[in-house]
């Protein structure tokens, strides 16, 4: 894996990943997002579905979680993940756990890392991980690591003892690497831990970067048990340390202005399980990106969709949707009962299948119905939306606009 | 009724005796609703193949129409249905009626443009959900009277509402209220459903207000008595409907009766009318009843299974969900060229179905190709001359053994003459 950066403008980093994987060709735009998916599945879509998305990242993230209750599977049908979920073609990256899903802690110790699947709780030792990561032949993946630092306040020796234990499981897995034949292309990507613990973010930082890995993951981000001051003090002194010829990944975290604050601070590569978690809730993402209004549109949307669906969204406080977290600012529910009869695309202009096909009311009414094309259609507006967000990201910054992008979506935050 | 005759085959209500000649005149001038050619006929049985031809194009018979009940085909997208094929398919007026109702629909402009779909829809009457669904439904003279399972309140569906909503939906096949009887149910009830049945017929041709644009079938009642069918069917093929149905079956009878009942019900309705045989949609049945002249199907069964992990194969169905598919790295059916097998094996559909709703999706797609391919290998061995081959081909394949063959299928193919192995 190559990284060729174009430009570093106020620590936002521009550029292209080539060499992704075995297949060669590939490559990825960064700032830039993975396909999240379900053991390889896009949620509720088929190939057919996900093709008409627009801007679908060349990478697909899976989770370990999901496919180590396969390993015996994978293992009988030798020709890997990538071909057994039927995209032969894309890029796999394999995290240890799915972002969407919390693990509940307590459960690693010295040897072993516990991941959990459809039936339960599994341990991985290292040597362990690395027969399944044999079978399931992705490009790239996340190493074993102690990420169990999220769920609140932690000791200083908790954090000491995440980064011990990662770096061990890292020089153990780089060793049995060699010596497995199947895992010679795959690419480990080491990961930073040591929760809200500056030094020993530091060390994590120094340490992994000493060894022979393909990128970073700073672990251990997600969730709210740090203050965002701190979280965001720490990515930079972590960046910091990083070399800048190798990109770095950060997991769960989703919610747009979140991801710039992070681009901020030298991070490349995010998720994209935030639009599954905003379609599971039956709603669709609905925030402007676009960088550099055009002062004409900009009248109209003050005064027109968009405002007016922002504001009533803060009055109607009788709709709970049903999503595992709370609505954000960036989306619409269609639960609501006024967009019964409203016969409009979700997001005017938008040219995502959904939103050239379905109106809100359609929207509506499958949600109440409890139909599964509401799954479907949201999915694929949300994905499509999400992938243009990043999209303009780059953009923006290849015309040094970050900033116009950055004012527009945090004053959609609020 | 004042207004002018229109040439259209949706005619309304003609009194006194029925003159098929004039019927068959009717539906084979155009412009009409409706208009059905006849493009090949078998040699040996009554199975035919036709051309449909609707408001929203041309379909062909035998077809089989998937159910999208509340105006979606399950998981899939109206461009995912029209690329595998399928050129008519169902919504059900109960559901779409109760939410999101038919002044909605209507501003929508219509089903088609609610669901954005192009190609045809048929719709139901919305009499058969009230009884099947709905516990506390009465039927009397008026209609259908049942509490709404969504809000309590009391709601009367006579012919004259029913057809007043599927002329908001726009199908552009609607069907008669009929009083629907279970097929298991015997006695005066019958005949008197049989009767009532006719009756509002007469009453849903005189509501219907759009027949140049919306046909309007009949449904053939009469339970399991071939009296009783009989005379339904001399009194409603004296109506000039667009269209027949063969109702009241499929409901859990005895499938001696069921083919005796549809062949009494194909002998007598005019050729030149397309006859639908309602809730009928297993392999076995299609292939038979095709046999014995029928030219319409709908079922829920194939996207229902599907979402349960049954996939349909020509050697009957296997359940993805079991154990026994979990490494086994073959598509469904390796002759299939539906997207799902082009791309899915069974093992990695057999780990999905517990991980996501794709799984079901992928299935959806496979049964209603596997059902709109079984239609279209039907049709052309009819065109070419070579349908009792076809049958005997297919009985093999599905039962391996004549030992295995369903008495009731080998007693209704020899009825119209063919004879299996």
């Amino acid at each position: 894996m190559k990284l060729s950066l174009s430009k570093i403008v106020d620590g936002c980093r521009l550029g292209t990943l080539t060499n992704l994987s075995r297949k060669g060709v590939q490559s990825m735009d960064i700032p830039g997002c993975l396909l999240y998916t379900r053991m390889g599945s896009a949620p509720h879509l088929t190939h057919d579905t996900l093709q008409t998305v627009k801007g679908v990242p060349v990478v697909a993230q899976l989770s370990l979680s999901t496919l180590a209750d396969l390993h015996e599977v994978l293992a009988e049908y030798k020709e890997g993940a990538a071909k057994f979920i039927g995209m032969a073609e894309s890029v796999l990256y394999c995290s240890l756990h799915d972002p969407v899903i919390c693990s509940p802690p307590g459960y690693n110790n010295n040897k072993t890392v516990s991941i959990w699947g459809c039936g339960g709780r599994i341990e991985m030792t290292a040597s362990k991980f690395m027969t399944i990561q044999q079978v399931i032949q992705p490009d790239w993946f996340q190493c074993l690591s102690d990420g169990d630092t999220i769920a609140g306040e932690i000791s200083k020796k908790r954090a000491k003892k995440s980064v011990d234990r990662s770096l061990s499981f890292l020089d153990e897995c780089l060793q049995l690497q060699e010596e497995l034949p199947g895992l010679q292309k795959s690419l480990i990507i080491g990961v930073i831990e040591g929760g809200d613990v500056l030094e020993e973010r530091l060390r994590s930082a120094k340490e992994t970067a000493k060894r022979p890995v393909a990128g970073f993951i700073l672990d251990g981000f997600q969730g709210s048990a740090m203050t965002k001051e701190t979280k965001l003090q720490l990515l930079s002194s972590v960046t910091a340390e990083l070399p800048e010829e190798k990109p770095r990944l950060i997991h769960g975290i989703g919610r747009p202005d979140e991801v710039l604050e992070c681009v901020e601070r030298g991070v490349d590569i995010f998720d994209s399980c935030f639009p599954y978690q905003v379609t599971e809730r039956g709603c669709a993402l609905f925030f402007n990106y676009n960088y550099q209004p055009d002062p004409e549109t900009e009248v109209i949307q003050e005064n027109g969709q968009t405002d007016v669906r922002k504001e009533d969204d803060e009055k109607s406080e009788n709709v709970t949707p049903s999503g595992p977290q709370e609505m954000t600012h960036f989306e619409i529910c269609l639960k609501e009962k006024r967009y019964q009869d409203d016969f409009g695309p979700l997001v005017k202009g938008c040219s995502c299948y959904c939103c050239q096909n379905h109106s809100c009311a359609y929207i509506h009414h499958l949600l109440v119905t409890n139909e599964l094309l509401a799954g479907v259609l949201l999915m694929t507006h949300n994905f499509q939306h999400y992938f243009g967000f990043f999209c303009s990201i780059r953009d923006a910054l290849k015309e040094n606009k970050l900033d116009q992008l950055k004012k527009s979506v945090n004053s959609q935050a609020l | 009724m004042s207004s002018p005759p229109s040439p259209s085959g949706a005619l309304r209500h003609v009194t006194g005796a029925p003159e098929a000649g004039a019927a068959m005149a009717a539906s084979s001038t155009a412009p009409a609703a409706l208009s059905l050619r006849v493009v090949a006929e078998c040699g040996r049985s009554r199975a035919r193949a036709c051309e449909l031809r609707l408001p929203h194009g041309t379909v062909e018979c035998p077809v089989f129409m998937p159910v999208g009940t509340q105006g979606t085909m399950k998981g899939l997208t109206a461009s995912q249905l029209d690329r595998l094929g399928c050129r008519l398919c169902l919504g059900n007026t109960y559901h779409l009626g109760m939410r999101p109702g038919p002044d909605l629909i209507k501003k929508a402009n219509g089903l088609h443009g609610f669901m954005n779909w192009s190609r045809n829809l048929l719709t139901d009457s919305g009499g058969f959900q009230m009884v099947s669904l709905v516990e506390l439904s009465e039927v009397t003279e008026e209609g259908v009277q049942f509490c709404s399972p969504y809000d309590g309140k009391e709601i009367l569906l006579t012919p004259e509402k029913s057809i007043e909503i599927q002329n908001a939906l726009g199908s552009d096949i609607m069907m008669q209220l009929d009083d629907v009887v279970s097929s298991t149910v015997s006695g005066p009830r019958v005949e008197e459903a049989m009767f009532r049945s006719i009756r509002w017929l007469d009453r849903c041709i005189a509501a219907h207000s759009q027949p140049s644009k919306q046909n309007l079938f009949a449904i053939i009642q009469g339970g399991l008595d071939p009296t009783l069918r009989t005379k339904c069917l001399e009194e409603m093929s004296k109506r000039d409907v667009p269209g027949f149905a063969i109702g009241g079956l499929s409901g859990g009878e005895a499938k001696d009766h069921f083919w005796r009942m549809v062949a009494l019900s194909t002998d007598h309705l005019p050729r030149s009318k397309p006859r639908y045989l309602m809730g009928v949609g297993y392999a076995t049945d299609l292939v038979v009843c095709v046999a014995l002249g029928c030219d319409m199907f709908d079922c829920v069964f194939p996207t229902r299974t599907a979402r349960f992990g049954s996939a349909l194969v020509p050697w009957g169905s296997l359940q993805l969900k079991n154990k026994q598919y979990a490494k086994d790295f073959r598509p469904i059916d390796e002759n299939c060229h539906c997207p799902t097998c082009q791309r899915y094996s069974r093992a990695f559909l057999n780990a999905l179905f517990r991980i996501d709703t794709a799984a079901m999706h992928h299935v959806t797609v496979h049964n209603i190709a596997y059902q709109l391919n079984l239609m279209r290998s039907i049709r052309e061995s009819i065109i070419e001359q070579r349908f009792p081959e076809f049958v005997q081909n297919f009985m093999k394949t599905m039962y391996g053994n004549s030992d295995h063959y369903p008495q009731w299928a080998t007693e209704a193919l020899d009825s119209v003459g063919i004879t299996l192995e």
